[in-house]
């Protein structure tokens, strides 16, 4: 690669401002549900009340009676409808068990939820009276919520699957040695954590639109998703329409967090109906219904044995887990808990390692992804019982954590998973939190108020995380049967006025795309981002992607567009060269200008070379004309960003009550691109992270109804639950990519929940060994109390 | 029937249903779609907008009521010529949004706030901002920004 090419300006690392905020920030950002769509029919489903019931009959006579209705459709009406069922893109065994899942329930309802017949009509609120008017009769059936319990096919879910379990996924590399790491351990610790079931709750609601062209039989399927480019491939391929004859526009789209990561039904019904009736068909969630009708996150118990030896260096670890598949199969969630099936032993070296899961059928809401699916659960489960671990050894949380980190210079390192992490440097990170948060003055505190006999305990919890990310390198994808690939694609394209057109397969929804990826091309171009514009989220503008999740888009997507630019500006150089007679080895760049060295009167303007390219007039032989190229950049291998969490609590010892007083958080993504925006992503991670171990849980009852469906009863975290965030940072670039990034996205929340529950119990650690899961409520809390005095 | 207000500065008038809520006459009838709608059980605060300069949320509040009123929209904040409101502003300036979905609630909740409170600290922000959701900022630089932004207007 010429030296040219690996020029940089200085604009990477910069805090730059987001150019996507104006916009959002004047109300003239348009999302799904704000487009005008004239002669638009609506949609809306009627829900099955029950979690398992047989549909006996469905009774649409006073609904289609109902002013302002078009049609009512029951599963049966529209069966030639569909040339597939609702796409599950991973089967993550051979044998694995999947029920067949259409847009409507037939014959059963398996969550409450679960639609049964859908009623079109002219407004939101005449079909809203309509869905009330379907009458539906159900034989109501026990419904299956415990994970455990399904696992005893006491009462299956789907008669011809013959049983609840779905699959048994197992890594056991070395069987033996595991058996005998356990058998030498001095010390073994045996924990069993419950990842209970989070609502993502995405500020903005679902919402679909559907509008055919009146000639040609093509649709513009308009989204609040996060996939714009696999919701086009899933919904030909479901809907029986050629993929050509779709272009999927996601406009402004108002978070995700893994719940628009998905192929639902309400899409393909609007772009099967607006078939059927060749008119716009579209949809908006409510919030208390997008509470069912869209994947939940977690879902899991999990069992975590760890051996060690006398001073507590880790023999093996292994890991069994129970996963939540809810109802259904939707588009990834059979392997969810896969994303963390090689994480279980954490930042620590293990010389044996295993891990099995099994996933199992209830009568809930599909679980699918949710910010940092899989990992934060095993997160959890290794930086829980690290800390039990140091209890039993008798050392502090940070020694036990020192004594086993993954050594600096054994990166890349092989782990007993088969991954391959690739770079890391534990200690200093930790270190540097340590100090920053006043470790040992927490800890003389805490003593002091303990002394006092203060009734308000201090409790200081330590999370060390490590996670992979940058999904995802192809062919590891194919290991695990996972049914597409992992790259990302990008196009830079100088037009002859010399603007940037950067295209891309990302699919951005808060997290400042536009912003980044021209900054990312301004740097080496050496121009202004006021000049550079990023096109994305739409299928037809940008052909190829695999959108966003996963804290993919700067490692693999970032990447792609980091390659095209260097293409591009290795072409100028060949024009340059050409234009200036000079070798093209005797040619320097800077500021957006071609000089020779030693003659510094021989410019060109990358301006100038741009038209050049255009017109096409004095270009050297063989050269194409035009300044583009395009890449599809295949990552090698995941990233592996790492970082120290420490939360300080207060607990009440009389009311259970916990007050978060500090959260510090020293992350290494690598090379921070715009730290502004890197520091947004962990705040927000946290703040989800936090929820989970504080406050957020959907809770189900035996019937399997979810009892807290509303905002008013889901405690999603408002500003005053939350402290001000203290953040650090340390850099150790990965190599698996040009840009040296690891990714950030989904970092916040992987870590903090381990960081708060162990601070909980650190807190109140000299009354007993507490035993609490999450969310920690001060009920739980104060019961926990009572537990262990008793 | 038949409603009048001020909206952004324009008289505004038209024929409701009085069952209309002011978040869907704001966002249907007069398409300004700035306003969001984040929930059906008034927890969000998505919608919030400013009658007669006090933050309300619109989802809570019939058209019919406002009859009459002065309304203020996330679309009237910036001046004539696009300048962005100090709010607005701060809220670019310290990355207080990232998918901008709460934004336009927040930034009118925060409008209210700074007139009604003399001197601001980050507990009243928090405090003051409990009926605004984010699901992606963590809070922390909305919080930053409206404390610049309220030091910027002098409160
Ligand atoms: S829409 Fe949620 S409070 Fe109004
Ligand atoms: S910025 Fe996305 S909800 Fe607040």
């Amino acid at each position: 690669m010429t030296t040219i090419a690996n020029a940089s300006s200085g604009v990477i690392g910069q805090p730059m401002l987001r150019r996507e905020d104006p916009k959002l920030l004047s109300g003239e950002a348009r999302f799904t549900d704000d487009l005008k769509i004239p002669g638009a029919l609506w949609i809306g489903l009627v829900r099955s009340p029950f979690a398992n019931a047989k549909i006996i009959s469905i009774d649409t006579q006073d609904a289609k009676a109902s002013p302002g209705i078009v049609a009512v459709y029951v599963a049966s009406d529209l069966q030639s409808e569909w040339a597939g069922p609702i796409p599950s893109a991973w089967q993550v065994t051979p044998d694995m068990k999947s029920p067949a899942h259409y847009p409507l329930a037939s014959g059963k309802a398996n969550y409450v939820g679960d639609p049964v017949a859908v009623v079109v009509g002219n407004s939101p609120t005449e079909v809203a009276d309509a869905v009330a008017l379907v009458d539906v009769s159900y034989e109501e059936l026990p419904a299956v919520v415990d994970l455990e319990e399904a696992l005893t096919d006491a009462n299956v879910i789907h008669e011809e699957l013959g049983t609840n379990k779905c699959y048994v996924w197992e890594l056991n590399p070395n069987p033996q040695g595991i058996e005998d790491a356990f058998k030498s351990a001095a010390h073994v610790v045996k924990e069993r954590y419950i990842q209970q079931r989070l609502i993502p709750a995405a500020m903005e609601p679902r919402s679909v639109a559907v509008v055919p062209s009146p000639m040609g039989g093509d649709y513009t399927l308009y989204s609040a998703t996060q996939i714009p480019h696999i919701l086009k491939v899933m919904t030909a391929l479901t809907v029986g329409i050629s993929e050509s004859k779709i272009r999927v526009i996601a406009p402004s789209v108002g978070g995700g967090f893994g719940s628009k990561l998905d192929v639902y039904p309400e899409e393909l019904l609007c772009l099967a109906l607006a078939r059927k009736h060749k008119v716009p068909v579209r949809w908006t969630e409510e919030r208390t219904e997008g509470a069912q009708a869209t994947i939940q996150g977690r879902g899991q118990v999990q069992h975590i044995e760890l051996a060690a030896d006398k001073d507590g260096k880790l023999l093996g670890v292994r890991a069994d887990i129970i996963a939540d598949m809810g109802g259904y199969q939707q588009l990834i969630t059979a392997g969810v808990p896969l994303l963390g099936a090689f994480l279980y032993h954490g930042a620590y070296h293990t010389p044996t390692y295993a891990f099995k899961c099994t996933g199992v059928y209830t009568n809930k809401t599909p679980t699918d992804a949710y910010r940092g699916a899989g990992r934060p659960e095993a997160t959890y489960a290794i930086e829980r019982a690290m800390d039990s671990l140091a209890k039993t050894v008798g050392v502090d949380p940070a020694e036990i954590r020192r004594r086993n980190f993954i050594p600096t210079e054994s990166f890349p390192y092989n782990s007993p998973a088969g991954l391959v992490f690739d770079s890391g440097n534990y200690g200093p990170n930790l270190d540097q939190a340590l100090t920053a948060v006043g470790y040992d003055t927490l800890r003389a505190d805490q003593e002091k108020r303990r002394a006092e006999g203060s009734t308000k305990h201090l409790g200081i919890g330590l999370s060390f995380f490590v996670e992979m990310c940058g999904l995802a390198p192809s062919r590891v994808l194919a290991s695990l049967n996972y049914a597409a690939g992992g790259w990302e694609s990008a196009t830079v394209r100088i037009l002859p006025t010399s603007k940037v057109q950067v295209v891309t397969g990302t699919a951005p929804h808060g997290q400042g795309h536009e912003t980044v990826w021209a900054m990312i091309v301004a740097d080496k171009l050496g121009i202004s981002v006021d000049d550079i514009e990023v096109l994305h989220s739409d299928t037809s503008i940008a052909p190829h992607g695999m959108d966003t999740y996963g804290s993919r888009s700067l490692s693999v997507g970032g990447s792609a567009v980091h390659i095209a630019t260097e293409r591009v500006l290795e072409k100028a150089q060949k024009i340059a060269a050409h234009l200036l007679e000079a070798s093209e080895d005797d040619l320097e760049y800077q500021g957006g200008i071609f000089s020779v060295k030693g003659s510094p009167d021989k410019t060109m303007p990358l301006a100038a070379i741009a038209f050049e390219a255009f017109t096409a007039h004095n270009l050297p032989d063989g050269l194409e004309p035009n300044l583009e190229a395009t890449t599809t950049w295949d990552p090698p291998n995941f990233t592996f960003p790492f970082g120290s969490h420490i939360a300080v609590v207060e607990v009440d010892e009389e009311t259970g009550k916990v007050e978060l007083l500090r959260y510090m958080a020293v992350d290494d993504c690598g090379p921070r691109v715009n730290p502004l925006i890197v520091e947004g992503q962990i705040h927000g991670g946290l703040a989800q992270g936090i929820g989970q171990a504080l406050y957020e849980e959907a809770v189900y009852d035996s019937a399997g109804n979810l009892l807290n469906a509303t905002f008013a009863d889901y405690l999603l975290p408002s500003a005053a639950e939350l402290p001000t965030f203290e953040l650090g940072n340390t850099v150790t670039p990965s190599p698996t990519n040009p840009l040296g990034v690891k990714g950030i996205g989904e970092a916040g929340a992987i870590a903090s929940p381990p960081a708060v529950m162990n601070a909980i119990v650190d807190a109140l650690s000299h009354i007993g060994p507490i035993q609490i899961e999450m969310p920690a409520s001060p009920e739980r809390v104060w019961k926990a109390i009572q537990a262990v005095r008793a | 029937m038949k409603v009048s207000m001020t909206v952004n500065g324009k008289s505004v008038s038209r024929d409701v249903e009085p069952r209309t809520l002011l978040v869907h006459f704001i966002r249907e009838d007069l398409a300004l779609t700035g306003t969001n709608v984040g929930c059906d059980t008034s927890s969000c605060g998505a919608c919030t907008v400013l009658i007669n300069g006090e933050s309300v949320k619109s989802c809570t509040t019939l058209a019919v009521q406002a009859d009459g009123a002065d309304v203020m929209t996330i679309e009237g904040m910036a001046s004539e010529d696009g300048t962005l409101h100090p709010i607005q502003k701060a809220f670019q300036e310290n990355h207080g949004l990232q998918c901008g979905f709460c934004t336009p609630g927040m930034v009118m909740a925060s409008y209210s706030l700074i007139k009604e409170n003399d001197h601001l600290d980050e507990k009243a922000v928090r405090e003051g901002l409990e009926g605004n959701l984010c699901r992606c900022t963590g809070y922390h630089n909305i919080v930053k920004s409206v404390l610049a932004a309220a030091s910027e207007m002098g409160a």
